[in-house]
């Protein structure tokens, strides 16, 4: 089923003693979710993730805003007559319930002629316990469980009705990092056996990047920007999308363009058209870092972590923002580099003794830029500018 | 390993010396009264060792009426006060204006002197040679007779008595299951919601498990409370409670030690041990109970 938001607007009174404005918890939502789909929504701790989950839900009423489902208007419709399943954060499975009676629990309260036979309501119960692969467990009370089973058991009494939606609230915070990895392919898995539309919160980007069709990343109650995963990394709006996306995050200098080249302090890094001389932000992905002698953008080299295939390269310069420039190269390319090589060498006697590691100085390291890979911002909006002839992608 | 028990001991020492003195010697030494038939405190004699003070006892009817005075107050406060607080505590608990100011008045009976709310029940109820009391100029307005609550009927006597220590033993029970209920976490209710639940069901398949120990523990202390009742019985009735035909078991105790026709320990201490083995058993059977029903 697909959903659509319409001018979604959430504000709490603010109740601290000094007054002043409302919080606006979801500010103006507009987006549309198509059927079978698996939305993650993603942005920091207190953007409005879970209040915007509320509101689909029906947990909370929208200060102004309408929400459909397929073509029906279900804003003043009551949570248990939307059809939807919610997984909370905590799951909120009963205590004093088996695991049997916590899936049953929404069945037995059917009423009417939609009311069911104690039989009938096991054969759903245990249907739903397959599909999260539970069975075994059905006979035990939640806290027998471990925290991946009893995340299970919320997503069988989520499930165990049919809804036409599915929200999941930070399913994976209260687990392990290695639980947290098999349970989000599992529900991954079980979205696409059942083709419930899903809407899953997070704030883990890397999360949201590998189980989602799409992403909506927020920022205080705002919607920063609605795109599949590879295009909000490749192509992010603006420079907090751009920040919040990807590990390492983006590297970001201070910059601007002068006479149709992008300089990072005085370094010209690449020509660019159509843009007037102003103050930018550059953000350069650590992928789009290439290490060659005649490179424009001078460096000072910090130390080198050789991963394999990769090389992490650790440099700094006079216009970065943050502490230390990430950039990932092709090893054997980084071996070519004199400097890198006495870096390694140098590393070899340091290490036992990593403090040495931000004091180190090898000397100038150059790069050269992939354009693919960097993003200028203007310096006050911090919106993406996009140089002429270029359009925005849109998704 | 020897040394740490030695070393348990002898942090326990204090406790167990007061403990020994003031609560086991003393109940063993009942107990071993409540066999001697005509014990003497002053010569510390005895006719002999047997079950007569027991007989004695069983068949005082003082006693008898003190039983049942003591089993009706039970069975009629601790459910009515459990339940009431029970109801009280839902309100306040889904009130959100003022919700500390009602919360501070349904306690304030607790903080009042026991003789203090026995004195404003009297100008309620008793009947003097000016007024017939605020309860019956009420019966009279709706046309009913006037009732004398405190020298009148059994059944008057015994509904004043009710209402009163039901009225003394509320704050303390909203005030446990207030809070018994803020603990129950929101997020059960809104799965709930989700689910489609009854405000019925909410309450009886979430709510009354989630703080069932709580209610329990009010039953139980409930129960062994209102059979150790007697100051209430004073404060509504004076200190002749078997005149009155009002006593308790703890009365009867007291009166055959100190009263005007006291000074028998033996008959004392037979009625003591005999309340022991009524609180025990009900104790018992009430946490055999509270073991298959409670949640937890
Ligand atoms: N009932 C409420 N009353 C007042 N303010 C609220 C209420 N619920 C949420 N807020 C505020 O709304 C904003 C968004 O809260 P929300 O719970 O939706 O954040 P979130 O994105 O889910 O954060 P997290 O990742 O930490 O769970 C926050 O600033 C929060 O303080
Ligand atoms: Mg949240």
């Amino acid at each position: 089923m697909k959903i659509r938001l319409e001018n979604l607007t959430k504000k709490f009174p603010n109740r601290s003693k000094k007054g002043g404005a409302d919080v606006v918890a979801v500010d103006n939502f507009s987006f549309e979710i198509p059927d079978g789909k698996l939305i993650g929504l993603l942005g920091p701790s207190g953007c409005g993730k879970s209040t915007a989950l509320n509101l689909i839900s029906g947990l909370e009423s929208p200060t102004s805003g309408r929400i459909f489902f397929d073509d029906e208007d279900v804003t003043d419709i009551e949570p248990e007559n939307r059809g939807i399943g919610l997984v909370f954060q905590n799951y909120a499975l009963y205590p004093h319930l088996t695991v049997l009676r916590n899936i049953t629990f929404p069945l037995e309260n059917l009423k009417g002629d939609k009311k069911l036979t104690k039989e009938r309501m096991k054969e759903k119960a245990y249907e739903a316990a397959r599909l999260v692969q539970i069975e075994e467990l059905m006979d035990r009370k939640p806290s027998e469980l471990s925290g991946g089973q009893q995340q299970r058991v919320a997503i069988a009494r989520a499930l165990v009705k049919r809804p036409r939606v599915l929200l999941l609230d930070e399913p994976l915070s209260n687990l392990d990092a290695r639980l947290r990895l098999q349970t989000r392919e599992e529900i991954r898995r079980i979205q696409r056996e059942t083709g419930i539309t899903t809407i899953f919160v997070t704030h883990d980007q890397e999360e949201a990047m590998s189980i989602s069709d799409l992403i909506v990343v927020m920022k205080s109650g705002k919607i920063q920007q609605i795109d599949k995963p590879q295009n909000v990394y490749d192509d992010p709006k603006n420079l907090f999308v751009a920040k919040f996306l990807g590990t390492p995050a983006i590297n970001v200098f201070v910059g601007s363009v002068k006479h149709g080249r992008i300089f990072i302090g005085d370094d010209p890094v690449m020509p660019i058209k159509g843009i007037e001389n102003r103050a930018i932000y550059a953000g350069i992905r650590p992928e789009g870092f290439i290490p060659s002698e005649n490179g424009s953008l001078k460096c000072l080299l910090k130390g080198v972590e050789v991963m394999g295939r990769d090389t992490i390269i650790l440099s700094k310069h006079y216009a970065q923002e943050g502490d230390v420039i990430h950039s990932i190269v092709d090893s054997e390319d980084a071996m070519q580099l004199d400097a890198v090589n006495t870096a390694i060498d140098h590393k070899l006697n340091l290490v036992l003794d990593p403090v040495h590691r931000d004091v180190d100085n090898h000397g100038e390291i150059r790069f050269s830029i992939r354009p693919r890979k960097i993003f200028i911002f203007d310096s006050e909006t911090e919106e993406r500018i996009y140089p002429n002839g270029d359009q925005p992608v849109t998704g | 390993m020897k040394k740490k028990g030695f070393k348990a001991w002898l942090y326990l020492l204090p406790a167990v010396i007061f403990l020994g003195a003031f609560m086991f010697y003393p109940l063993i030494d009942v107990f071993v009264y409540s066999f001697e038939e005509g014990y003497n405190s002053a010569s510390q004699t005895s006719f002999g060792v047997g079950g007569y003070n027991f007989s004695y006892v069983l068949h005082d009817p003082y006693f008898m009426q003190a039983l049942q005075n003591t089993f009706l107050l039970v069975i009629i406060t601790v459910p009515l006060s459990t339940g009431f607080a029970l109801l009280i505590s839902l309100g306040l608990n889904s009130i959100k204006p003022l919700r500390n100011l009602f919360q501070t008045i349904y306690f304030l009976p607790y903080v009042t002197n026991t003789l203090a709310v026995g004195l404003v029940f009297m100008i309620l109820f008793k009947k003097t040679a000016y007024t017939d009391g605020l309860v019956n100029a009420f019966i009279s307005i709706f046309g009913g007779g006037s009732v004398d609550f405190i020298d009148g009927p059994y059944w008057a006597k015994m509904f004043v008595l009710c209402l009163y220590t039901v009225w003394i033993v509320l704050p303390f029970k909203v005030l446990i299951l207030t809070s018994a209920l803020a603990s129950v976490n929101e997020m059960y209710y809104k799965a709930a919601r989700i689910d489609g639940t009854s405000k019925f069901r909410m309450f009886t398949k979430i709510t009354l498990p989630m703080i069932s120990p709580m209610i329990f523990y009010l039953v139980i202390t409930g129960f062994i409370g209102a059979f150790k009742a007697y100051s209430d019985s004073v404060a509504l009735f004076g200190t002749d409670l078997n005149a009155a035909g009002m006593n308790t078991i703890v009365g009867y105790i007291y009166d055959m030690l100190y009263g005007d026709s006291g000074g028998y320990p033996s008959y004392a201490s037979a009625a003591a041990i005999i309340l022991f083995v009524i609180v025990l058993t009900i104790t018992v059977i009430n946490l055999m109970i509270s073991r298959k029903k409670v949640h937890y």
